[in-house]
C-alpha cells in the first residue's frame, strides 16, 4: 500500500483551480452526465471513480475541451472555459492523457515528448523536462529512438504520462493509467504519480482500481450512471460499506 | 530570408540555362516531356502536403486545379492585348504569366479555404466525399459557363509555358515542402496524421493546421493548372476530370504517403511511363499506330491496379514517410558488442 500523499488542511481552504458546475454531456439522444458537478482544488489529486459507463472518460473529455457540454459551466482558475477546444487549454495548463493513451504510435519516444511540449520554445526547458521523464521511467531512456508504437502496454502509459507532463501542466487529467498493466507497474506509476503531485500538479484522476485510487487521492467522487452519488475523503469511502461492496469486491 | 533567397536564385540560373540549351537545340520532345513531368511533380507534392503529410484524404485535386487553369487563362488572354512597353515582348509576356499563376493559385487557394474550412473540421472521410463533389461541381460549372467557353473551352490560351517556368515551381513547391517537414508545422501535421485527438490534446489547433495545410495543397495545384493551359494552349472542362485527380492520388500513394522526394519519383515515373510506351510501340507496333493510341485507355486500369498491389504488399507506399536518401544517410544499425 502506498503512503498517503501529504496532508493539505481542510477542503473548503484550498483554493479551486477547477470547478465544475452541473455538465451535462449528451451522444445524440444518449445522456451521457446527467449533471456532474465536481471540483478540484490547487495541489490536490482527486479521483473519480465508477462502473464502467458511469460517464468518467465523458467527464474528463468535457473538461479537456475535447467535446463539449450540453450544459452546466466548467471554470479553470476562476475564468469560464466551457466549450472552449482542448488546444486552447493547454496553454491554460491543462493536459489530458487520453483513455487508451493515445500516443503517437509511428513517432519515436523522444519525437512524442516533443509533441507534448509542442507550445513550448524554451529548447533547454524542454531537454531538462524530458530528461526528467526519463529519470521517472528509465526504460523509455532505453527506448527513446523506438518507435512508440513498438513499446509494451505500460511503456506506452508511462509515456502519455510523461508526454503530458511536457507541457508543464497545472492540472493533469489521467484516464484510467493503470489499465491492462501489471500491478508492479501499476505501483511504479503511482509512486511517479504521487511524486508529481508533491512538485505542485493537480491531479484529477479516473481509476478502475478504486484501491489505489482512493489510496493515493485527497478527495474522491463516486459516479453512477452519469450522476455524482457520493463524495469524500479517499480514506472516507474506504470506509462506506457501499463502497466496500460496489467497488472494492468486499 | 537570404538563406532561403539564394538556392531559389541558384535555381533561377540553372533552369535560365538549360532553358537557353533546349531552345538553341531545339529539342521539342524533350521538352514536352519535362513540361509534362514537372507538372506531375508539383501536383503530386502538393497533394502530398495534405493526403501525406497530414493524413486527409482528398480526391479533387484536379478541381483546384481547374480554377487555377481557368484563372490564370482567362487573365493573359485578357492582358495579352496590353503590353509592357518597356520590357520585349516575350519578357513581358511572362511577367504577365507569373502574375496569372500567383492570381491562378490564389483563386485555387480560396476555393481550398473554402472548401476545407468546413469539411476539416469534420472526421477525415468527409474531405473525400466534398472534394469529389467539389471537384465534379467546378467542371459542371464551367461546362456551362459561356463566358468560359462552355464544353469547348477557353481556345487561343497563349502558350507561354517553357520548362524553366515549370521547374522553377516544382522547385518552389518541394523547397516548401522540405522545409514545412522540418518545421514544427511539419511536426503538428505529423501528429494530426496519427492521431488527431492526442494532436489536439498536445495543443496543436487541428483545425487551422489542417486548413492552411490545404489552402497550400490547393494553391499549388491551381499554379499547376495554370503552367497545364499554357502548354496545351487551350482549357477545357474535360481535362479537369476526375482521372486526374485519381491519377495524382496514384502518384502520391505509389511514392509514399508523406514523403515528398518519393511523391516527386512516382510523379516522373508514372508520367514517362505511358510516354515511353507510347514512343515505344509507334517504333514496334502496327503501322497505324493503334497500339500507341491503346496506351491511354489502359493507363487507368492499370493505375488501379497498382494502387491495388500496392494497399496490399506496401500500403506506406514504396518510400512511406521516408525521402530518398533516407536509406544511405542512416548509419547502418550495428549489433552491439556485449
Ligand atoms: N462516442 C460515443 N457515442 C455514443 N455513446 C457514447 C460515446 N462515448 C461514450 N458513450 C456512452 O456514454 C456513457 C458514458 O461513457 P464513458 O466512456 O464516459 O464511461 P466511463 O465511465 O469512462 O466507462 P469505462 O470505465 O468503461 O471507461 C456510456 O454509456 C457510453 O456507452
Ligand atoms: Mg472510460
Amino acid at each position: 500500500m502506498l503512503e498517503p500523499v501529504k496532508t493539505l488542511g481542510t477542503r473548503a481552504e484550498r483554493k479551486r483551480l477547477l470547478d465544475v458546475q452541473g455538465v451535462k454531456v449528451a451522444y445524440g439522444a444518449i445522456a451521457a452526465l446527467k449533471g456532474v458537478s465536481l471540483s478540484v482544488g490547487e495541489g490536490e489529486v482527486v479521483a473519480l471513480i465508477g462502473a464502467n459507463g458511469a460517464g468518467k472518460t465523458s467527464t474528463l473529455r468535457a473538461v479537456s475541451g475535447m467535446l463539449k457540454p450540453v450544459g452546466g459551466s466548467i471554470t479553470l482558475r476562476g475564468q469560464d472555459i466551457t466549450g472552449h477546444k482542448a488546444h486552447t487549454l493547454v496553454p491554460k495548463g491543462m493536459a489530458h492523457a487520453p483513455e487508451g493513451r493515445g500516443i503517437f504510435p509511428n513517432l519515436t519516444v523522444e519525437e512524442n515528448l516533443k509533441l507534448g511540449a509542442f507550445l513550448r520554445h524554451d529548447t533547454d526547458g524542454i531537454e531538462a523536462d524530458a530528461e526528467k521523464s526519463f529519470t521517472f521511467f528509465p526504460v523509455l531512456k532505453e527506448r527513446r529512438k523506438q518507435m512508440a508504437g513498438t513499446l509494451s502496454g505500460g511503456e506506452q502509459q508511462m509515456l502519455a504520462i510523461s508526454r503530458a507532463l511536457m507541457s508543464r501542466p497545472q492540472l493533469l487529467l489521467l484516464d484510467e493509467p493503470s489499465l491492462g498493466l501489471a500491478p508492479q507497474v501499476t505501483q511504479t506509476i503511482f509512486r511517479i504519480l504521487r511524486e508529481v503531485n508533491a512538485q505542485g500538479v493537480s491531479i484529477l484522476l479516473v481509476e478502475q482500481n478504486a484501491h489505489l485510487a482512493l489510496g493515493l487521492c485527497h478527495w474522491a467522487y463516486v459516479l453512477e450512471t452519469g450522476e455524482v452519488v457520493m463524495n469524500g475523503t479517499g480514506a472516507e469511502l474506504l470506509q462506506s460499506d457501499d463502497i466496500r461492496k460496489a467497488y472494492l469486491g468486499e | 530570408m537570404l538563406r532561403s533567397l539564394t538556392p531559389v536564385a541558384i535555381a533561377i540560373a540553372v533552369l535560365a540555362l538549360v532553358q537557353v540549351l533546349l531552345n538553341t537545340f531545339e529539342m521539342e520532345f524533350v521538352s514536352v516531356l519535362a513540361m509534362k513531368v514537372g507538372i506531375s511533380v508539383i501536383l503530386a507534392v502538393s497533394l502530398n502536403i495534405i493526403n501525406g503529410m497530414t493524413g486527409q484524404f482528398s480526391i479533387g485535386h484536379a478541381g483546384f486545379m481547374a480554377v487555377g487553369a481557368y484563372t490564370a487563362s482567362a487573365l493573359t488572354l485578357t492582358l495579352a492585348d496590353y503590353r509592357l512597353s518597356f520590357l520585349p515582348p516575350a519578357l513581358s509576356d511572362q511577367v504577365y504569366f507569373v502574375l496569372a499563376l500567383l492570381v491562378g493559385g490564389a483563386a485555387a487557394a480560396l476555393a481550398g479555404f473554402l472548401v476545407g474550412l468546413p469539411s476539416l473540421r469534420l472526421r477525415g472521410d468527409y474531405l473525400a466525399i466534398v472534394t469529389l463533389g467539389f471537384g465534379e461541381i467546378i467542371r459542371v460549372v464551367v461546362q456551362n459557363s459561356p463566358s468560359l467557353g462552355g464544353s469547348l473551352g477557353l481556345n487561343n490560351v497563349p502558350g507561354y509555358t517553357t520548362v524553366a517556368m515549370v521547374w522553377f515551381w516544382a522547385f518552389v513547391v518541394v523547397l516548401l515542402a522540405f522545409r514545412l517537414s522540418q518545421s514544427p508545422h511539419g511536426r503538428a501535421l505529423w501528429a494530426i496524421r496519427e492521431d488527431e485527438v492526442a494532436a489536439e490534446a498536445m495543443g496543436v489547433d487541428t483545425t487551422g493546421y489542417k486548413v492552411r495545410a490545404f489552402v497550400v495543397s490547393s494553391f499549388f495545384a491551381g499554379v499547376a493548372g495554370g503552367l497545364f493551359t499554357h502548354y496545351l494552349r487551350i482549357a477545357t472542362p474535360a481535362k479537369f476530370d476526375f482521372m486526374l485527380s485519381m491519377e495524382v492520388v496514384v502518384m502520391v500513394v505509389a511514392g509514399g504517403l508523406g514523403s515528398t522526394t518519393g511523391a516527386a519519383t512516382a510523379a516522373i515515373f508514372l508520367t514517362l511511363l505511358p510516354e515511353g510506351l507510347r514512343t515505344l510501340f509507334r517504333s514496334v507496333g502496327p503501322e497505324d499506330g493503334s497500339w500507341a493510341d491503346k496506351v491511354d485507355q489502359v493507363r487507368m486500369p492499370i493505375y488501379g491496379l497498382l494502387l491495388v498491389i500496392i494497399m496490399l504488399t506496401r500500403p506506406q507506399g514504396i518510400f512511406g514517410r521516408h525521402e530518398v536518401w533516407d536509406r544511405w544517410l542512416k548509419p547502418k544499425k550495428k549489433p552491439v558488442p556485449a
